[in-house]
């Protein structure tokens, strides 16, 4: 019997020919990622290990992107431990300051990760680099720990679900109507430890960008870990980037899979997930007029170069944002932000009175740089609407794609781009 | 080796606890588990730190501990005196970073389902057997993988690793 890409990938990284669903395995990991929320805890648990160094000084990613820049006294000194630690350790992947972007943008566009790769990170957005044909998955800050000791880590081999998505995309739909669609329809746990796997005709109308944000939110459904084959598109980013030797892997035709769910995308609207969970999503424009008071377009999510382009297109249509809502422009990263200060759209943003901040993930996990007060409401191009995620309990995120973001921070109400 | 027996009143939760109703990220700028455990829970049940007593069970029903991998959240359950959580099922980071860090975890639905807030638990995580000693019932959970057992007997990971 054949198998998935995941089963391959995870096989090759233990030197067996096969591994099956369920099975325990310790696969050598390429690449170890924490940040200054979840390294602090994995180089405290690194020290009571007794390991002096690291198993490979090149496979240590260390993001300070989380609380920076630092937002208060604690995350100063946070961050303070974990650049001591990169030095001693002569990490040679440790990004702060004007370095740093938001993880989960940024190793992938420095081809720090490539395909083929199995990556950890203690954090849950790890499930990203799928989207080139890895495997990575998220874990804590002990599995961190142990993986920056040993080089290993340990697994049980998930099941794979297909998502098969077919049909054509209507106006304005993205990724990240795919997913919130997605996660609509098998909720918050519908793919728990498994692994999903996008496949279908139109997989190949999708852009790297789009992928990274269908990748990024399979933990939003429960997963272990979303993938994509790799093919042209792929290889056209990460030929450029990729620092490592890379490998496309993709799965058999008589791969087993727990279950197949065939998408006809020619059904999803651009849509939004209401609070207080990502699986509540329905189409923007059936949603009742909700005023708002703050947009956030940025993040893991939805930071990229693609994603302030078509943001940039609606707002300049809009010309200005609307005087109730505080509208933050979050680049995701260095080389995002340059890209968009060259083609202009800065100039479209501080026209229109939007901030423009440098890269953070600052508000999506409510740390810093655009908190909720109690009663207020965002619509966010990032990835969780859970109870006070991005401030007061009493506060609400609306999660959406970049054009329904920008087309309501026109409007002060959740908006379709179609009004503009 | 003896069982491990634990034993505690229960506080129950439904489906989809999140990481960051377990542990808001306001408070990650400290990784300090006494200063994480005052704020456990704190936007789900306020007063959940005041009720809590030393080896209390928390008890949920679908997806437990879903969201941010935020090991912060076990290690807040941990310190603020929780001895173990049964849920219908975890979120998958969740459950590793529970075996990790030593917080035992059982799954099992039928206990979940007799279950009520405030009953007195007694556990032996070796056999997976559950006394409810109010209702005077009891229920089989899974009992842990041998891997799994032995991390927890370790103390977490890092003690494994370093046996």
């Amino acid at each position: 019997m054949g198998s998935t890409i995941t089963e391959k990938i995870l096989a090759a990284h233990c030197g067996k020919k096969g591994v099956e669903p369920g099975e325990f395995i310790e696969p050598k990991v390429d690449i170890v990622l924490a940040n200054d929320v979840t390294a602090p805890l994995a180089v405290k648990e690194f020290r009571k290990s007794g390991v002096k160094k690291v198993f490979d000084k090149n496979k240590i990613a260390l993001v300070m992107d989380h609380f920076t820049p630092n937002k208060d006294i604690l995350s100063a000194e946070h961050v303070k431990f974990v650049r001591e630690f990169a030095k001693e350790q002569k990490i040679k992947h440790y990004y702060e300051g004007g370095n740093v972007g938001v993880e989960h943008a940024l190793l992938p566009e420095k081809g720090i990760v490539v395909p083929g790769d199995v990556i950890i990170g203690a954090d849950s957005h790890t499930c990203t680099y799928g989207a080139i044909g890895a495997f990575s998955t998220g874990g804590g800050s002990t599995d961190v720990a142990a993986a920056m000791a040993t080089g290993k880590v340990w697994f049980k081999v998930p099941q794979s679900i297909k998502f098969v998505l077919k049909g054509k995309l209507n106006k304005w739909v993205s990724g990240k109507d795919i997913i919130l669609y997605i996660i609509g329809l098998i909720g918050v746990d519908g793919a728990l430890y498994q692994a999903m796997e996008f496949t279908g005709e139109v997989c190949k109308k999708l852009t790297m960008a789009d992928r990274f944000t269908i990748a990024n939110m399979a933990i939003e459904a429960g997963g272990k870990s979303g993938i994509f084959t790799p093919d042209e598109i792929t290889e056209k980013y990460v030929a450029k980037r990729a620092e490592r030797k890379y490998k496309f892997y993709a799965s058999d035709k008589d791969a087993k899979y727990v279950q197949t769910y065939e998408i006809d995308c020619s059904k999803i609207q651009p849509q939004v997930s209401l609070p207080f969970l990502p699986s509540n999503a329905k189409a923007a424009k059936d949603i009742k007029r909700t005023y708002i008071d703050q947009v956030v377009i940025g993040s893991c999510t939805n930071g990229r170069i693609e994603d302030l382009r078509i943001a940039a297109g609606i707002i300049k249509k809009g010309k200005k944002v609307n005087p109730n809502v505080r509208t933050l422009i979050i680049p995701a990263t260095p080389e995002v932000w340059m890209q968009a200060e060259k083609e202009g759209l800065f100039k479209i943003f501080m026209n229109a009175g939007c901030v423009v901040s440098a890269p953070t993930c600052g508000p999506c996990l409510g740390g810093h740089m655009g908190i909720l007060a109690a009663g207020e409401k965002c619509v966010a191009t990032t990835n969780r609407n859970f109870v006070g995620r991005m401030g007061h309990v009493k506060s609400e995120v609306i999660l959406s794609n970049p054009a329904v973001a920008a087309a309501s921070a026109i409007k002060g109400y959740i908006a379709t781009p179609d009004e503009i | 080796m003896s069982d491990m027996i634990l034993k505690g009143k229960v506080h129950k939760y439904g489906s989809n606890v999140n990481t960051d109703e377990i542990i808001p990220a306001r408070y990650l700028n400290s990784s300090d588990p006494a200063v994480l455990a005052k704020y456990c829970m704190e936007d789900i049940d306020k007063d959940f730190v005041k009720r809590v007593e030393k080896d209390d069970i928390i008890v949920a029903e679908n997806n437990f501990g879903c969201g941010s991998s935020r090991e912060h959240a076990p290690i807040a359950i941990k310190a603020a005196g929780i001895s173990a959580v049964i849920a219908n099922s975890f979120a998958r980071i969740f459950f590793r970073n529970a075996i990790n860090i030593g917080l035992p975890i059982l799954e099992c639905p039928e206990a979940v389902k007799a279950i009520n807030s405030g009953d007195d638990l007694e556990i032996n995580l070796n056999q997976g057997i559950i006394k409810n000693l109010t209702k005077k019932e009891e229920y089989k959970a899974q009992p842990f993988p041998e891997f799994m057992q032995k991390i927890i007997k370790a103390g977490g990971l890092l003690g494994y690793i370093k046996k």
